[in-house]
């Protein structure tokens, strides 16, 4: 309709103003389509007239392409303007009646979960890790002289009982179920020369009957640093800060006589939590005779070892009141503890 | 070990005023822990006296036997209660409480009308009293005589410490040990008893029973005594009674109460034989062919040949240190008794107590070592009591063997302050280890340390250093932090494990730790065969029903998968990451290996490859959905094809690329089972489980079920990075119809192969069956890219049609039109 106008100042005028009258007058970005089409695109007026610019003879296209041009820029500028302003009105209006409940459960993935043993044998490991220890695993069903013989725990030794130790048939296999991760110990120095310096968490197997407070398959962490003249007291400082790290930083431990096969002098280690005492662990210093089973001189080289029940340090550490929620494996128990995260 | 405060008092000079805390603190500090604290007769007051009973006559018309009963109490009148227990008669001596006296769990007496009497005060029982749980009635007293306190004469008020001993500390079973320990602690005088004894006194003679050694590996030194005219009715004085039942123990006769009185103070246990029932001499030997003995309680024991025995010239008589034997019991008319102490050697009596079931305080003791020098010290000691009390005549001594001689131990005095990381002055050193008993020759270096008859665990310079710990105190000794020469980081089957818990876990599912116990119906349901059904058997399991390990975690999954579904869980996936035991075949014997020095290259072989290798497996469990039903529709069943994706996820996130074939291993659904391999070898498992299984256990139909062998996969070398290509890529939808037998992976493999290298991924978005005729059709999208530039629509279906081809080719396949 508008092709037969003729490119004048004045309809120049006339399209630029009835395309922002427009333009002033859309209501919505629905609108605002139609003014582009009708105003603003290829179609519209405006547009139609940069065309017909070829037509002119040279002098005349000069002046009227900068006429031209001035107009559509001002058409341009004020569709994006009023489709900037819409869309913040739109922005106001309808993304608020689009608004959910935010708060509502949408777990359609069951909650997953590590068991807090993993996560407690992850950052006892990745603790020693930091003071320059290996981590060292070794086989569950075990030979009898890594588990006894090696450790100062001869033949007649009441542990080596029926009652304590899982035996396999034939007896004359020698192999028993670990009654405690002690053997890593002794594969250890077997393997490698001294300076040691190991952590040894594993799962290990005494035969008690499973109670509130026992079960016949447990998990420990031991200890064990072989290097020259390493003394009691670099035991006790690394159960501080074993210690620390695992309950908190007040802490303390406390060192009380006792005794072990494998190390002398031997110490039961206690920790004061919440207003008690509680027994943690044993340790002590390398028995000499264990050394030299191991082939190491115990004229040059000393060392300590120390032992902890996983179960009972989780016990402590989170509240569990009774051994059958960390052995039966109900989800919940485990769910609890997340993934780890911190 | 039971201790009375007051018998411990008789040795170390413990202040009067010192708390029940302080004690066991002092029993800790030296390391002996102390499991319980009794306090006899708290809260009982008196007046608490001693009646003679002068009369006692029935309440008529009771249905019990009521008596109203006269008492001297040692006042100017007869004192009348009322009393329901029969145990008593006219002349004997009972406990009366009278009237304002108070009874533990402040029971008050008093003056009170009865069964038509006053009852003026109350007859008591051990029971009453607190100091025993002894049911059979009131307290007949041997000794006393009217109006005594009877507070005093029971010496009732006591504290009692029930203290664990080590195994290493047999001295430490007695009074003796303790009063040693606690004066050590205390730092207050010691006497020690056994130097109260003079045994030279009763000499060695031929008078008495003889005794020899046949076997001197199995006793050092052995004492026999012997006495007559020993009187059968002599009571045991109450003082020892209340000993002996303070340390937990029951008065029997005198001649027995002597034998555990002596023990108890000294730590000796003693033997005494009715000797008029020895024929000839006595032996130490071994059973040898001798097969059975009945030993006191009445039971018959199969002896082996090598249990230790006591006997005459006819017989055993004694199984040594554990139980002695019906025929030579003391008993009511024994007259003439030989007494038995001997330094036995601690196996053999470990031996003889286990291979008859027969734990006695003798063999507690024996089994720990005792002191040497006490079977001639404890043997006297009772004599002098046997004496006393019973009216006993000596009659002579035997001896054999001898108390070993001690070796010094050589000492460097730092040494003990270079162990413990601490500083100790020589001086130190020297009194801790004398007070422990030892004599110290320091007039040079090496010190020479001598060690006491009764620390036969004193043998080398690092148990003096746990001497000196013990007494200086461990909590003397401050902290010093050693680190590793090493920077250290996990190995990669460590990395391997955290991985795969931490992505199943964030995937949903839980970890679980089951028991390795399985029983043989569980392995017989599973269907297991092969290297599955031959598992170690466990020679002493918790239960006979779970005698087996596992081979497989699925059986402890499938357990813990049941108790979770009872306990109300429907939708949830369980894991264990944890070795199995197989390879039952390569039980291999090891031969004695020493340990006293390192073992050969040969036998450290020989000892690692007695283990069985135990596998690392991953394991899980899933009942129901992983995507759960709930306000935003319906969730989906976790099913066979998931389970097989975790597993692949787990294998090929450790960089190797498995091939899965169909397989129908047991317990999987014969039809819905994948088989991973590695170069032919399995290494995983996944599917859906049988349904007859399922429905055995009670899991719901399409339960599934994946195992992985972490420790089969191989580790990944370092991966090199894939190409990122940005030009535009094309992307060419086939579907081809194949017969339904046709593997929907060998398909994809086909197409692959001929799609040329500018296929950048292929996915299966398809799978119609309603064709007819066993055909399916099979959608596959392909997506191809070029590095350098646009590809031109010719190009690309030039590689379709390869591709295509190639699927005719190897599966024929037909382009659906």
């Amino acid at each position: 309709m508008m092709s037969s106008s003729p490119l004048s100042e004045q309809a120049v005028e006339a399209a630029k103003s009835s395309a922002l009258e427009a333009i002033a007058a859309a209501q919505s970005l629905d609108a605002m389509k139609e003014v582009k089409i009708n105003f603003v695109g290829d179609k519209a007026p405006i547009s139609r007239f940069s065309q017909e610019l070829g037509k002119l003879e040279p002098a005349m296209r000069a002046e009227f392409g900068k006429i031209v041009g001035q107009a559509k820029s001002r058409i341009s500028a004020a569709f994006d303007a009023r489709y900037a302003e819409l869309e913040i009105e739109r922005d106001e209006r309808v993304l608020i009646e689009e608004r959910v409940d935010v708060s509502i459960p949408a777990q359609r993935r069951p909650q997953g979960g590590l068991h807090p043993l993993t996560i407690l044998t992850n950052e006892i490991c990745d603790l020693f890790l930091g003071m320059g220890y290996r981590v060292a695993e070794g086989p569950e069903l075990e030979a009898e002289w890594l588990n006894f013989d090696a450790l100062n725990i001869p033949a007649d030794h009441p542990a080596r009982t029926m009652q304590d130790t899982f035996f396999i048939e034939p007896l004359d296999s020698h192999l028993v179920l670990r009654t405690h991760t002690s053997p890593v110990q002794v594969r250890t120095m077997l393997e490698q020369d001294p300076p040691i310096y190991v952590i040894c968490p594993g799962r290990t197997y005494r035969a008690d009957e499973l109670d509130a407070t026992h079960t016949p398959v447990f998990s420990q962490v031991e200890g064990l640093v072989i290097d020259k003249g390493i003394t009691m007291a670099d035991l006790k400082g690394t159960l501080d800060h074993f210690a620390q790290s695992i309950f908190g930083p007040d802490v303390k431990t406390r060192l009380r006589s006792s005794f072990f096969p494998f190390t002398e002098p031997s110490a039961e280690v206690d920790f004061y939590f919440n207003g008690r005492w509680i027994e943690w662990g044993g340790c002590g210093m390398v028995n000499p005779k264990v050394l030299r089973a191991a082939g190491i001189d115990p004229d040059v080289y000393s060392g300590f070892a120390f032992g902890m029940g996983l179960e009972r340090t989780l016990m402590v550490r989170h509240g569990i009141t009774d051994m059958h929620d960390i052995v039966e494996g109900d989800i919940r128990f485990s769910q609890g503890f997340g993934t780890g995260g911190r | 070990m039971k201790a009375p405060l007051s018998w411990l008092r008789e040795f170390a000079d413990v202040p009067q005023d010192i708390s029940v805390e302080a004690l066991e603190e002092a029993f800790v500090s030296v390391g002996f822990e102390v499991d319980g604290v009794e306090i006899q007769g708290d809260g009982i007051q008196g007046p608490l006296v001693v009646g003679l009973v002068k009369s006692a006559v029935l309440v008529e018309g009771q249905k019990k036997p009521i008596r109203y009963v006269g008492l001297d109490c040692g006042e100017d009148e007869i004192r009348y209660v009322i009393c329901g227990a029969s145990n008593f008669e006219v002349g004997d001596l009972v406990v009366v409480s009278l009237p304002g006296a108070i009874l533990p769990g402040g029971f008050e007496i008093a003056a009170r009308q009865t069964y038509g009497h006053t009852s003026n005060g109350m007859i008591c029982s051990a029971r009453e009293l607190g100091i025993s749980d002894d049911h059979a009635g009131i307290i007949v007293l041997s000794e006393g005589k009217p109006g005594d306190d009877a507070l005093e004469l029971l010496q009732i008020k006591d504290l009692i410490f029930d203290v664990a001993v080590n195994p290493d500390r047999g001295y430490a079973l007695s009074i003796r040990g303790l009063a040693r320990e606690l004066a050590a602690a205390l730092k207050v005088a010691y006497r020690d008893p056994a130097l109260a004894t003079s045994p030279q006194i009763y000499e060695i003679n031929s008078r008495g029973i003889q005794v020899a050694i046949e076997d001197p590996s199995a006793v050092s030194v052995i004492y026999i005594r012997t006495i007559s005219d020993f009187n059968p009715q002599a009571l045991s004085p109450l003082w020892m009674q209340r000993r002996i039942q303070k340390c937990g123990m029951r008065s029997i006769s005198l001649a027995v109460d002597v034998t555990n009185y002596v023990m108890l103070e000294l730590g000796q246990p003693l033997h005494a034989f009715d000797a008029s029932k020895i024929d000839g001499g006595l032996t130490i030997r071994r059973a040898h062919s001798e097969t059975h003995f009945t030993t006191l309680d009445g039971q018959e024991r199969k002896l082996a040949s090598d249990n230790l025995v006591v006997a005459d010239n006819s017989r055993a008589l004694a199984l040594a240190g554990t139980m002695g034997g019906l025929e030579s019991e003391v008993v009511a008319d024994t007259t003439t008794l030989a007494i038995e102490a001997a330094r036995f050697d601690p196996i053999s009596i470990a031996k003889n107590s286990r291979s008859h079931r027969l734990p006695s305080e003798a063999s507690r003791r024996l089994e720990r070592a005792t002191d040497p020098a006490l079977a001639a010290i404890s043997s006297a000691r009772a004599l002098d009591l046997l004496i006393e009390l019973g009216g006993a005549r000596y009659v002579g001594s035997a001896s054999a063997g001898s108390i070993p001689a001690a070796t010094a131990i050589d000492l460097d005095p730092d040494f003990p302050a270079k162990i413990l990381g601490i500083s100790l002055t020589h001086e130190t050193v020297r009194a801790t280890l004398e007070t422990v008993g030892c004599s110290v020759e320091d007039s040079g270096l090496p010190w020479k340390i001598t060690a006491p008859t009764w620390r036969s665990d004193l043998l080398t310079p690092i148990d003096l250093v746990e001497e000196v710990a013990r007494l200086v105190g461990l909590n003397e000794i401050s902290g010093t932090l050693p680190i590793g020469k090493a920077s250290t980081t996990l190995n990669p089957m460590q990395y391997r494990k955290r991985h795969v818990a931490h992505s199943l876990a964030a995937r949903g599912f839980n970890e679980v730790y089951t028991y390795p116990f399985v029983s043989q119906e569980m392995v017989d349901l599973l269907g297991f065969v092969g290297p599955r059904a031959a598992s170690f058997v466990i020679a002493n399991p918790m239960s006979e029903q779970a005698p087996l390990l596992r081979t497989h975690l699925l059986p402890g999954l499938l357990d813990a998968a049941k108790r979770n579904l009872a306990r109300g869980a429907k939708d949830f996936g369980i894991f264990e990451i944890g070795t199995v035991f197989r390879d039952v075949a390569k039980l291999a014997h090891v031969g004695k290996v020493a340990t006293d020095q390192r073992p050969s290259e040969h036998e450290i072989k020989a000892i690692y490859e007695s283990v069985p290798a135990q596998p690392l497996f991953v394991g899980a469990v899933v009942v129901g959905g992983m995507d759960r039903n709930g306000w935003w529709g319906k969730g989906r069943q976790f099913e066979w094809s998931d389970a097989i994706n975790e597993a692949l996820e787990i294998i090929t996130d450790t960089g190797n690329h498995p091939e899965i074939v169909q397989s129908d291993l047991a317990p999987w659904h014969p039809g819905r089972c994948a088989e991973f391999r590695i170069n032919g070898k399995p290494v995983a498992h996944a599917g859906e489980l049988h349904p007859r299984v399922l429905e055995a256990l009670g899991l719901p139909s399409r339960s599934c079920a994946f195992a992985v062998i972490l420790s089969e996969l191989e580790f990944s070398q370092t991966k090199s990075a894939p190409a990122v290509l940005t030009m535009p890529a094309a992307s060419q939808d086939v579907s081809l119809i194949v017969g339904a037998d046709m593997p929907a992976s060998k398909v994809q493999q086909a197409l692959v192969s001929g799609a040329g290298e500018l296929l950048e991924s292929i996915a299966l978005f398809d799978r119609y069956e309603n064709l007819g005729e066993d055909k399916i059709a099979l959608g596959f999208s392909l997506v191809f890219r070029a590095p350098d530039r646009t590809l031109t629509a010719d190009e690309v279906s030039g590689y379709r049609d390869s591709a295509v081809e190639s699927a005719q080719r190897e599966c024929g396949a037909v382009l659906r039109s």
